[in-house]
């Protein structure tokens, strides 16, 4: 009796002991003073826009900085029925592919347009990871402008990513994948060193309006490509590309594309490459891709699907493609503000490889090669290398900088920022991230120019740092102030989809450059209804009704329809006549198997409805626009195919 | 007159051609939903402004659409501008005390018809209410303030001159001055003093 007391006391007691030599967990309090330095008081604005990717929603969220307040939710590769993107008759052929329609695809980054390496904020640019393509969202309206498809390409990942001057977004391919006519795509999986192919594509953008086209693809090797840069300053006619799996592995990658020491960071001189595209040294080779414009005067998009791309073969043209090792799966590729550093972020390594762009050019002068992959180049390593950071911590991921000689690594595995210093290499300070950080962004930190102020942590792990929602959890973000020299924890905010990579630039940059309203003057929709005395409906065929429809204010006009037969299909052609900031109004009608559309001020969209019954049916204004909001309705007339009810409209009568 | 009265009653009557090239008065509204302000200008033959939306917050509680045609002045009130510039023109060339007298006192005379014609069409734009509006607020009118700030509704209204009114009432200014001068009324007042 007494021993087993002495027993079980003595296993409590060591039970006890060894839970208080538990380490206590990294605390998550944040900076005395934080609340105000976060605080932007009611009525005032942000200093900050941030422009945030939402990942599997396909959509990017525009945030304040430092409040971190959503504002705004931009649909781009996904549909929204919140304003009728997506289906709208204007904004359908937005998101046409050559499979046809699709209404969702998985938007990973942002790149904001740059003049000489510095944020002019014209356009934001979006990858869609899925079906591959690269959109652009005007900032003056934030609305998805343009679509372009990316042929020959598999998971659109390593993208987009711009030249110092907006002259090219890239887009690489992270899956390889066999491309040509139809012989040769239907090949055994197994084939895949023989017969798959990267494809590096390099988009042109109008420097005047932004248009996009495809300029030329590289034909690379069979690798996965993950993300990219594009140099800047001493590097600005580079290009640099995280590529992994260069094991050419087809199957359970996790294994198979993780056994060598080093991938590579692939270089591309795309000023060389742009050359041999101009003096026709590539192959135009069959290739399909939708692209999709939306015209600022008539509000509607159309989709051209166009045909053959130019290809380039860096095994051919010799001096375009150089790798340089690096270790173990390169995630991040990041350029320095000056250009001269290259920071590779290997994500199963245990240092950061800190390339120079000088030594790699005299490596390349001096054909200080290790290998080749297919003849093209493989620098040696040493060479190359400006240093490592050692001891960073685990799965580095992303490096951004503030200017100021620092560099910011996200963390993924040990769930920290790092702070480093750019020329010693020695790490400063870490901070915690609450859980498991992928991206990080500095306000300019990928420009020439960044201001190194704030620093934003997308977390990709949330679990208790929320009210809890059940199994599927909000991502969260996390500000830090840097502007002391340190990381220090200010914020905790709520983030829409799953960020991935986010861009911010100073808000006085676009603020004042906002579209308030269309010009009904400018309108050029051909079914544009420009004044009340123009509203009217006309059946255009046996099964086809055009209802050319106004709103103001708070009324529709027409309001009253009749002479509707079973089976029509009515367009709802709805103008808004408002010419006045913030007075959109919606459109509704009971049975639309779509959506509202949300019209802005000044501009036409269309509703597609089909008339499946007899019977009387509602419509009305889904935005409160005034205090008639109400009272802004009206009705539309069903009768049987064959009856003899005549068309008639009115309004107020 | 002498030479400088002359040439003051020049610059006076000159100054006066703004009329044509600036807005005359303003009307401005701010209300909540409206932070940014927005406004009416009157010129001496058109308007400018947030004409469409003022009329339609209006419309609401029954005041008329407010358009060019309401203001049967416009088709006069250039030529009117253009003869009392002549008159000061002649003045200050003939050097005539009696043709400066006529023109500072037809300036002043012309103000306050000015603003006369302002109150009566501000009492019936803000009087004449439609029966049918959709808010009816007993004993309620809204006419607007002839100079100066009102709170009518949510809206808190000003009425004020414009860049013109405020020149062409310099000009009015200078132009009695200029005429009281020439009649002495200053050489009697500092022998007075």
């Amino acid at each position: 009796m007494t021993k087993s007391v002495i027993f079980i006391s003595s296993a409590v007691l060591m039970m006890i002991a060894l839970f208080s030599c538990r380490p206590p967990a990294p605390g998550a309090a944040a900076t005395g003073d934080a609340a105000s330095r976060v605080y932007v008081p009611p009525g005032e604005h942000d200093e900050f826009y941030n422009i945030v990717s939402g990942g599997f929603n396909g959509q990017a969220s525009v945030v304040g900085l430092p409040s971190g307040r959503t504002f705004k939710i931009i649909p781009v590769f996904s549909v929204h029925p919140e304003n009728g993107y997506g289906f709208s008759e204007e904004t359908k052929p937005l998101l046409n592919t050559t499979h046809g329609f699709i209404p969702w695809d998985d938007l990973h980054h942002i790149a904001i347009s740059t003049t000489n390496g510095v944020h002019d904020a014209r356009w934001a640019f979006a990858n869609a990871n899925n079906t591959p393509r690269v959109a652009r969202i005007d900032l003056t309206t934030f609305k998805t402008v343009e679509i372009l498809e990316i042929p020959n390409s598999a998971g659109n990942h390593s993208s987009p990513f711009i030249t110092e001057n907006t002259e090219y977004v890239v887009a690489g391919t992270r899956f390889s994948v066999p491309f040509g006519e139809a012989a040769d795509v239907d090949v055994p999986i197994s084939t895949y060193k023989e017969n798959f192919r990267g494809a590096i594509t390099f988009i042109s953008v109008d420097p005047d309006d932004g248009e996009m086209d495809i300029a030329f693809q590289i034909d690379a090797p069979p690798f996965n490509y993950d993300l990219a840069r594009g140099g800047k300053k001493v590097s600005r006619d580079w290009f640099f590309i995280s590529c992994y799996n260069t094991e050419m592995a087809h199957t359970l990658l996790e294994v198979n594309a993780s056994q060598r020491d080093k991938d590579y960071i692939m270089a591309i001189n795309w000023r060389r490459a742009e050359e041999h595209a101009r003096n026709g040294k590539g192959t135009v080779i069959p290739a399909q891709y939708a692209h999709n414009k939306k015209d600022k005067n008539t509000h509607s998009a159309t989709s051209t699907i166009k045909e053959g791309v130019l290809m380039l073969d860096p095994t051919e043209l010799k001096d375009i493609v150089y790798f340089i090792p690096c270790p173990k799966s390169p995630h991040g590729c990041d350029v320095s503000p000056d250009g001269e550093y290259i920071v590779g972020s290997g994500k199963l390594a245990a240092l950061i490889p800190v390339f120079s762009f000088s030594k790699m050019i005299e490596a390349i002068e001096n054909e200080d090669f290790e290998g080749d992959i297919n003849g093209l180049p493989i620098l040696n390593y040493e060479s190359v290398l400006y240093g490592e950071v050692q001891r960073p911590g685990l799965g580095p991921l992303h490096t951004e900088f503030d200017g100021k000689g620092n560099a910011y690594t996200s963390m993924f595995v040990s769930s920290e920022v790092v702070m480093w210093d750019l020329k010693t290499l020695e790490v400063i300070d870490r901070a915690p991230t609450y859980y498991s950080v992928g991206h990080l962004m500095v306000p300019g930190g990928c420009t020439a120019d960044p201001h190194g102020k704030y620093l934003v942590a997308y977390n990709k792990i949330t679990k208790d740092r929320y009210l809890p929602t059940g199994p599927e959890l909000c991502h969260s973000a996390q500000l830090f102030d840097i502007s002391n020299g340190r990381l220090e924890l200010l914020l905790d905010f709520p983030t829409i989809g799953e960020p991935h990579y986010a861009e911010a630039f100073p808000a006085d940059l676009i603020k004042d450059r906002q579209v308030r309203f269309f010009r009904i003057e400018d309108n050029n929709h051909p079914y544009v209804t420009r004044g009340p005395g123009e509203a009217r409906v006309e059946r255009e065929s046996d099964n086809v009704v055009r209802v050319y429809m106004t709103s103001i204010r708070s009324h529709f006009r027409p309001d009253n329809i009749e002479g509707i037969f079973v089976g029509d299909t009515v367009y709802w052609h709805v103008t808004n006549l408002e010419q006045e900031w913030d007075l959109p109004h919606g459109f509704a009608i009971k049975g639309a198997n779509n959506a509202e559309i949300l019209i802005m001020p000044g501009e036409t969209l269309t509703l597609k409805w089909i008339a499946d019954r007899v019977g009387i049916f509602p419509f009305y204004c889904t935005d409160f626009c005034s205090a008639l909001h109400q009272e802004m309705q009206g009705y539309v007339r069903v009768s049987p195919r064959g009856s003899n009810v005549p068309l008639t409209y009115s309004t107020g009568k | 007159m002498s030479p400088s009265s002359r040439v003051l009653t020049a610059l006076s009557a000159l100054a006066l051609i703004s009329a044509y090239y600036l807005p005359i008065w303003q009307i401005l509204l701010w209300a909540p939903q409206y932070p940014e302000g927005i406004g009416m200008q009157i010129w001496i033959d058109h308007l400018t402004g947030d004409i469409a939306s003022i009329n339609k917050m209006n419309f609401y509680i029954g005041m008329g659409a407010i358009s060019e045609e309401m203001f049967p002045e416009f088709l006069i009130l250039k030529y009117v501008v253009a003869v009392i510039i002549a008159i000061g023109l002649i003045a200050a060339i003939t050097g005539k005390r009696t043709l400066l007298g006529a023109y500072a006192v037809i300036l002043i005379l012309f103000g306050i018809a000015a603003l006369v014609d302002m109150y009566l069409w501000g009492y019936d734009y803000g009087h004449n209410l439609d029966p049918t509006a959709a808010i009816k607020i007993p004993d309620m009118s809204y006419q607007p303030p002839l100079i100066g700030y009102e709170q009518l509704l949510n809206f808190l209204a000003y009425s004020g001159p414009d860049t013109a009114g405020w020149i062409m009432g310099g000009s009015a200014f200078v132009a009695v001055m200029t005429w009281l001068y020439e009649l002495g009324l200053f050489k009697k007042l500092r022998r007075k003093l």
